[in-house]
């Protein structure tokens, strides 16, 4: 293990006084597990503010049914060594309509898979607070978010109407069927948490590190083949590449770069002289101009 | 660079910056987050395009489009909210909240200051000190920030001259004289061209003081709480199993170890520090930053809102306090009205007793006032319903430092900053008295509580409970009317009709009510009442089941045709202000316990209806 910076122990403290305050002023919370870096530092950060007590939570992973493989092998030998019982939710209703990004487009699929099945799944299970990974880095709109950010009954955001936080204060005051969404990594950057990784030796799923892989060039997009549904254009060749994820999503809407990284550390140093941010291999961001802010609002997380 | 890079001994460093609308902010975090390699090639691609199409900078490109998130923001070319933004050189991580310069400016830099430990105060080289100026530095020294920058902006403009800055930089220092800020760095430099950012400007060979960025470096942040005895607020109780039983929190000054005597805030109770958990294990020792569990030797009562402390050196615990509030909500504040308190990881109930000025920011003066307006900052004195443990803001800015919460709308309305204590609580008990309020009851036979009438002027509320007293008397009840009219001649006749004197006018019937009903009577409050929070409030202040709101509901049109007393007629004509229904609001219950359909009624039904009601409920 590296050691820890100074300004990694301070982060962690606060994220773990964040993730107390969410246990200490909700009823029903539950912990967003998306299987990427941010989920599994998000989950390490949980176990630690409450040992030795078991979490204090439920978890939930939204599942689009096109999550790279590698990523449910990996959730779901993760769960079990940590004796932890994850909520897997699928819109059911879009996967019988056919709805898959190669037939609806990325935005009509997303808002389907992802943010009407999330809004589902907390609207059914009753979660009043629903902690998340994001942080203020990834994108614009995300800087102004708040650590505490209020959802209406209908898991709506008004950007412009926030609550003022100061010191380390976090108002959870709801009116029943109102929720909150809570984000412990706020002020955490990318290379913030990869360091943390590091110095806590958090274990990842494989994609993140380099290796050869089957991919096809896509639309300016490094997409892999991993699986037989996706199916070929006449001019795509399946080629080997030594590749990895930068983040983790769908595997056909999640671009990989070129790159030799193979283990955390050399992720860094990678990053550290990299000039492409973190979110440009994503396909769901570049939909127009204020996208993010747009699904935001809508209640995307 | 090597793994893990070589940032870590100078740790995170929180700043914000402050100015006025056009003074160049946005563009100056811009430029500092580009000149530190946080800008992405697509991002820096998205930068150059905006640049063209909605920039401000003529050809060049504008920084300023690398902060600005929102939508709305990027149109219009302002800064709405407060923005975070991350950066780190080798020595230091950065975090800055940027605040806006305009209207809401107070509550969005307030909120920005809570949380730094040095502000960026931009000025424009061509205008020099403005009124703004003088409001920022006000706010962040209330806020409690010691350190300060005075970025003379826009230098490129005034020809880099020299005694343009030497000005600037002298008025400010005689300014900050009167407001006893220590600790300012005055340097000059041009936010959209580079100068003086992260390098020495060419342009500027006169000056010789540190660039922006290496002023942030090296700054030492000299810790105040670290110096100071312990304080620990408990978040939660960790108890996993019965060998264990842990408190949760995270220490907000001091350095605590193992074997450390210590008291729990609010009980008194005595005990010593077992063990302590941080998040790499077990430790002996633990300071302020960090989150820890600890467990004390003694099976001692502790419940998520304490404060373990030195047995020595405990936190002082109070009731009431003095302190400076900024309202930061559209509605004004109304003092009496109820609010929660949120103080570390406590939350009570607490009002505003007395408002004793509004600072005006400007020239820091007083005036006086009855209410504080959005972005007001008021000196007030706060009343709890029951004690918290504290440090003043001056001392610990966690342990001082409060917000205050609408009861209704959960909204965060107000932040405070707590100068003292103004008794010690736990010197003031109740006085425990033999004969209660189930002897007096008991005695008169009868089950005590409040009818509490609310309708507009002129609905009937007099009328009807008037019948109801007869018809209880007749039955041997006993009684008592607190009519709003009769009330005001006597108890309230120092109030006025503006809102803030209706909440007192209803505080001040709730608590006489109280009374009665604790003496064991049947009390009839007839009064407007137009506002949900205060009805809400009395509501309180009783039992739950001793509490029937009574809506007595006629409508506007109604009450104005009758217009029994020539209210409404002296309303319309403007000779009365503030009159319910037309030029102040009501608010009707949105559940109340019996609602009476007044128009098309006589009084004695009305009564009747009420009266069937309190045989329902066993009450006579």
């Amino acid at each position: 293990m590296a050691e820890k910076p100074a300004y990694l122990t301070q982060l962690e403290a606060q994220s773990i006084t964040i993730l107390r305050e969410v246990a200490a002023q909700f009823e029903k919370p539950v912990l967003m597990y998306s299987i990427g870096k941010d989920s599994a530092v998000l989950l390490h950060l949980a176990m630690k503010a409450f040992a030795p007590a078991k979490l204090p939570f439920s978890l939930l992973h939204v599942d689009t049914g096109w999550k790279f493989r590698e990523m449910i092998s990996f959730r779901d030998k993760l769960m079990k060594k940590l004796g932890l019982d994850l909520i897997v939710h699928t819109n059911t209703a879009g996967t019988e309509a056919g709805i898959t990004p190669f037939s609806h487009g990325s935005a009509r699929y997303t808002d389907v898979m992802k943010t009407q099945s999330l809004k589902e799944a907390l609207s059914q299970h009753g979660f009043d607070v629903a902690i998340g990974g994001a942080r203020r880095d990834e994108e614009a709109s995300r800087a102004k978010e708040r650590i505490f950010s209020f959802r209406t009954k209908d898991h709506r955001w008004d950007a412009k109407n926030q609550r003022p936080e100061l010191w380390n204060l976090l108002n959870g005051r709801i009116n029943s069927g109102e929720s909150v969404r809570a984000f412990p990594l706020s002020n955490w950057t990318e290379l913030d948490v990869w360091r943390y990784i590091l110095a806590e030796d958090i274990p990842l799923v494989p994609l993140y590190f380099a290796a050869l892989r089957p991919v096809v060039e896509r639309d300016g997009m490094v997409v892999m083949v991993d699986d037989d549904r996706m199916s070929l254009e006449a001019d795509e060749a399946v080629e080997q590449r030594m590749v990895r994820f930068r983040t983790l999503g769908c595997y056909p809407l999640t671009g990989a770069i070129s790159s030799s990284a193979a283990n955390v550390a050399q992720i860094i140093e990678e990053l550290s002289d990299s000039r492409l941010s973190e979110r440009a291999n994503r396909a769901i961001d570049h939909d127009e101009a204020g996208s993010m802010e747009k699904k935001k609002q809508e209640g995307y997380f | 660079m090597t793994a893990g890079g070589a940032l870590q001994e100078k740790g995170l460093l929180r700043f914000l910056t402050c100015g006025s609308v056009d003074d160049g902010k946005s563009t100056l975090i811009g430029h500092l987050l580009y000149d530190c390699n946080e800008v992405s090639e697509d991002g820096l691609d998205l930068l150059k395009s905006q640049s063209k199409t909605v920039g401000r900078a003529g050809d060049a490109l504008d920084y300023s489009l690398l902060v600005d998130g929102l939508m709305a923001e990027r149109e219009q070319g302002i800064t709405i909210d407060v923005a975070y933004r991350y950066f780190s050189t080798p020595r230091r991580k950065f975090i800055v909240a940027d605040t806006p310069g305009h209207e809401q400016y107070t509550r969005n830099m307030a909120t920005g200051a809570s949380n730094s430990d040095v502000a960026i105060l931009l000025v424009d080289a061509r205008k020099g000190l403005s009124i703004q100026t003088k409001r920022h530095s006000k706010i962040v020294s209330l806020m409690g920030i010691h350190h300060l920058v005075l970025a003379v902006n826009k230098m490129d403009l005034v020809d880099y001259n020299q005694q343009v800055f030497d000005d600037i930089e002298r008025d400010y220092a005689q300014f900050a004289q009167k407001l006893g800020a220590s600790n300012i760095q005055a340097i000059p430099l041009s936010a959209l061209a580079g100068d003086n950012i992260s390098a020495p400007s060419p342009a500027m060979p006169w000056y010789d003081g540190p660039t922006l960025l290496s002023y942030l470096e090296t700054i030492t942040i000299r810790d105040k709480v670290q110096g100071k005895a312990f304080r620990l607020p408990v978040q939660l109780v960790n108890r996993p199993d019965l060998n264990f039983r842990g408190f949760s929190g995270c220490l907000s000054a001091g350095t605590m170890s193992v074997g450390d005597k210590v008291r729990v805030g609010s009980s008194g109770a005595l005990s010593s520090i077992a063990s302590i958990l941080t998040p790499d294990g077990e430790a002996r020792h633990a300071s302020a930053g960090e989150a820890v569990t600890v467990t004390l030797g003694d099976e001692v009562d502790i419940s998520r809102g304490d404060v373990i402390a030195p047995a020595d050196d405990p936190a002082s615990i109070s009731d009431q306090f003095a302190a400076h509030v900024i309202w930061m909500h559209q509605k004004p504040l109304l003092p009496g009205r109820q609010l929660q308190l949120r103080l570390g990881c406590q939350s009570v109930n607490a009002s505003i007793t007395q408002l004793k000025y509004v600072v005006n920011y400007e020239d820091n003066s007083q005036t006086a006032g009855k209410t504080l307006k959005f972005n007001e900052t008021g000196y007030c004195n706060l009343a709890l319903d029951r004690p918290v443990v504290f440090d003043t803001f001056k001392n610990n800015r966690d342990m001082g430092g409060f917000i205050l919460v609408d009861k209704l709308t959960n909204e965060t309305v107000g932040a405070g900053m707590i100068a003292f204590g103004l008794r010690r609580a736990d010197n003031v008990h109740w006085q425990a008295m033999d004969v209660d309020k189930q002897a007096r009851a008991t005695l008169k036979a009868q089950k005590p509580c409040i009818l509490w009438f609310t309708g507009l002027s002129g609905s009937g509320k007099s009328t009807v409970a008037n019948v109801l007293e007869k018809k209880l008397l007749a039955q041997g009840r006993h009684t008592y009317l607190l009519d709003g009219d009769n009330v005001r001649h006597g108890l309230n006749h120092d109030l006025g009709f503006t809102d803030a004197d209706r909440v007192e006018n209803i505080r001040r019937v709730a608590e006489v009510s109280k009374l009665m009903v604790d003496a064991g009577l049947i009390v009839m409050v007839s009064f407007i009442s137009p506002f949900r929070s205060e009805r809400r409030m009395a509501r309180q202040m009783v039992e739950n089941s001793e509490f029937i709101e009574v809506f007595v509901d006629t409508p506007l049109a109604i009450c104005e045709a009758r217009d029994v007393k020539g209210l409404y007629k002296k309303a319309r004509a403007g000779q009365i202000k503030n009159f319910t229904g037309i030029d102040s609001p009501y608010e009707p219950p949105e559940q109340a316990d019996i609602h009476l359909y007044a128009s098309d009624k006589s009084p004695e039904a009305l009564a009747e209806q009420v009266f069937a009601d309190l045989e329902e409920r066993n009450i006579v």
